[in-house]
């Protein structure tokens, strides 16, 4: 695989967690209309998602297009714990995510046993079943119109109100999330996982139990969208059935395959193309069509996913660094500068 | 709860029967690409609802009911042509995931574009035959009703006609048992795998004409027949034609059960509780008894 496979060495991959960190912590003094903040906030909490998803999808090779159930289960777990029960929210986070892993560990077991690719549809059902649940289960989950007067997550009794705030709240759990799946992924858990990507009987040959692993793996990024799920809720203050169904399942298998699908690091910056390419989106349908019906960006979502998979597999940001090494990298842009008048 | 008599528990099993027969439709499409290509085509219910969606334009450009569905149902197939050349063959050598997130990524867009094209307000199609209802033993049928059964069994009939009869079944059948030795004894496999999902998508769009005149045709119809064609499709491990078309009936009855005696809001959710019960039971190797063909 690429060098952006996680397969850095370990001074690489502090210095790439150097850089981001400073980045991400200088933007906001040029980024400062909340807009942008709470656009950047919103990145924060799907890169957390994705990188799971990236766990799943590019090490244990399995296609999940239920993982906004998982967001969904979290955040509603959240709700619910610190609403109706008065939990706090630093307690509800933790529960709802060792109860959404249970809930992916069940699924995984019956599915994991077959071969092939049922994942993908018994996690379309199962997201399917969890959007109708949450819209009929009216008493806890308030129903198709969802569940407001979630309380803001505290830092010392005080509670995070500004986007500011949040913002470097939310981006500390997804630095955490990419050190936690880099590590996976370098570690003989994650050598197992690509040993099984890349033929299972192989891997099975050296006693690599595979549907343990794959399993684990979904419970682990379960997990990483359920801790996803309880951020969104606790910022949003408001949870909805809407806020977790099947499109965004699908933006997130996107975000995912943008970002490249074994690439951890290209997950937050798969997660933030997308959606930037829905705000653009969302300026500019209204414009071609008559009627500016959200909808009509899944056009844009399917083509996209379409041609990702067939011309960069392994996502934009590996072509991008493929190119840029191509062309002899900073050195080769120096050069290429100083020979330009 | 009201009392049921024998006529309701008819009319329930026949109607039943009846949208059943939709979903062998759609999943006999699933089953085919997926032996002759390998693909598990997630865009299936798209290729139902472009069926019923050109069937009403057709029909709205005042062609006559049949011609119009004749022709929709070839447009689909061109269609479908089309996709596998565009989207699945250049990705023949890609992996498992990228491809299933490929035919993810065409059931949206297509989706998307009949949004674009045809708007949210769902369209409709007359019945096939308009008339009184028949009458059987007590139980009301509509005609459509009949029509849909009556052409899954002839669809049916083609098929097995086609595979077991004539040269180029056979090709086809010989790519679904072993691709490679097919290849080897001259079998133009590229070229099989093109007709598999054009037959596939006609099959599907026959099963959107049908049941057009019963639901509304709008944008978004394919999601839930894809997902079903798909449920009843693994009744039969992805292999079995036969049990696809058992599973299919079967399922159709238990929704059309669970509607008529529980509620209408629970139907939609059968399929996914017989999905997991499938899986389960597949996990449990009870469907080795139960197959009709060898080990997959």
């Amino acid at each position: 695989m690429t060098a952006l496979s996680g397969r850095w060495s370990r001074r690489g991959r502090w210095t790439g967690i150097a850089t981001l960190v400073t980045v991400l912590a200088l933007l906001p003094l040029i980024l400062r209309t909340p807009y942008a903040l709470s656009t950047l906030v919103l990145i924060g909490i799907y890169s957390i998602v994705t990188i799971g998803l990236c766990l799943l999808m590019g090490y244990a090779g399995q296609v999940s297009l239920g993982q906004a159930a998982f967001f969904g289960l979290g955040a509603y777990g959240s709700a619910i714990l610190t609403t109706h029960l008065r939990w706090s929210p630093w307690l509800a986070m933790p529960v709802s995510a060792v109860f959404t892993a249970i809930v992916a560990y069940l699924i995984g077991v019956p599915i994991f046993r077959l071969h092939g690719h049922y994942l993908a549809m018994g996690t379309l059902a199962f997201g399917i079943i969890v959007t109708i649940f949450l819209s009929e289960w009216k008493e806890y989950t308030g129903g198709p119109s969802g569940l407001p007067g979630i309380p803001r997550l505290t830092l010392r009794g005080t509670p995070i109100k500004t986007d500011l705030a949040y913002y470097y709240l939310v981006w500390a759990f997804a630095i955490v999330a990419l050190i936690i799946a880099l590590n996976v992924v370098d570690s003989r858990f994650g050598r197992a996982l690509r040993a099984i990507r890349d033929s299972e009987p192989a891997a099975q040959s050296l006693g690599i139990e595979i549907s343990s692993y794959k399993l684990r793996t979904l419970a682990l990024s379960a997990v990483y969208a359920s801790v996803a799920g309880s951020l969104h809720a606790h910022y949003m203050i408001f949870v909805s059935p809407n806020a977790c169904d099947l499109d965004l399942s699908i933006r997130l298998v996107l975000m995912a395959a943008v970002g490249g699908l074994a690439s951890i690091w290209g997950a937050p910056f798969g997660t933030a193309l997308v959606i930037l390419l829905t705000l653009v989106l969302r300026e500019i349908i209204p414009l071609l069509s008559g009627y500016g019906s959200g909808e009509h960006q899944i056009i844009a979502y399917g083509a996209l996913l379409v041609v990702i998979m067939i011309f960069m597999p392994q996502g934009l940001s590996a072509t991008v660094s493929r190119t840029w090494r191509r062309m002899g990298g900073l050195d080769g842009l120096r050069r290429r500068l100083r020979r330009a008048p | 709860m009201p009392d049921y008599d024998f006529s309701d528990y008819l009319q329930f099993l026949i109607s039943g029967a009846s949208t059943g027969s939709i979903y062998v439709l759609i999943a006999l499409g699933l089953v085919f690409i997926y032996n002759v290509t390998g693909v598990i085509n997630l865009a299936q219910g798209e290729f139902a609802m472009l069926g019923a969606m050109l069937g009403v334009v057709f029909y709205k450009a005042n062609l006559p009911l049949g011609v119009s569905a004749l022709l929709a149902v070839i447009c689909v197939v061109g269609i479908g042509a089309l996709i596998q050349r565009l989207t699945i063959h250049p990705a023949r050598r890609a992996p498992e995931v990228s491809v299933i997130m490929i035919t993810i990524g065409t059931a949206i867009a297509v989706r998307g574009l009949a949004l674009l094209v045809w708007g949210t307000t769902p369209h409709s199609l007359p019945d096939f035959s308009p008339g009184s209802p028949v009458r059987l033993w007590g139980a009301v049928l509509g005609r459509q009703r009949l029509w849909i059964v009556g052409t899954a069994a002839v669809v049916l009939l083609i098929l097995y006609l086609f595979f077991e009869f004539t040269l180029l079944g056979k090709a086809v059948r010989a790519c679904a048992i072993d691709r490679q030795a097919a290849e080897l004894v001259g079998v133009d496999t590229q070229g099989m795998a093109l007709l598999a999902y054009g037959i596939g998508a006609g099959m599907s769009a026959i099963a959107g004409i049908v049941i057009a005149p019963l639901t509304l045709v709008s944008y978004n119809m394919g999601l839930s027949l894809g997902l079903k064609g798909f449920v009843v499709s693994i009744m039969g491990g992805m292999v079995s034609a036969p049990a696809a078309v058992v599973g299919g009936l079967l399922l159709g009855i238990l929704e059309s059960l669970a509607s008529g005696l529980l509620s209408s809001g629970i139907k939609d959710a059968v399929a996914f509780v017989v999905l997991f019960a499938v899986l389960l039971g597949r996990t449990m190797n009870l469907g080795e008894h139960l197959r009709f063909r060898g080990r997959s």
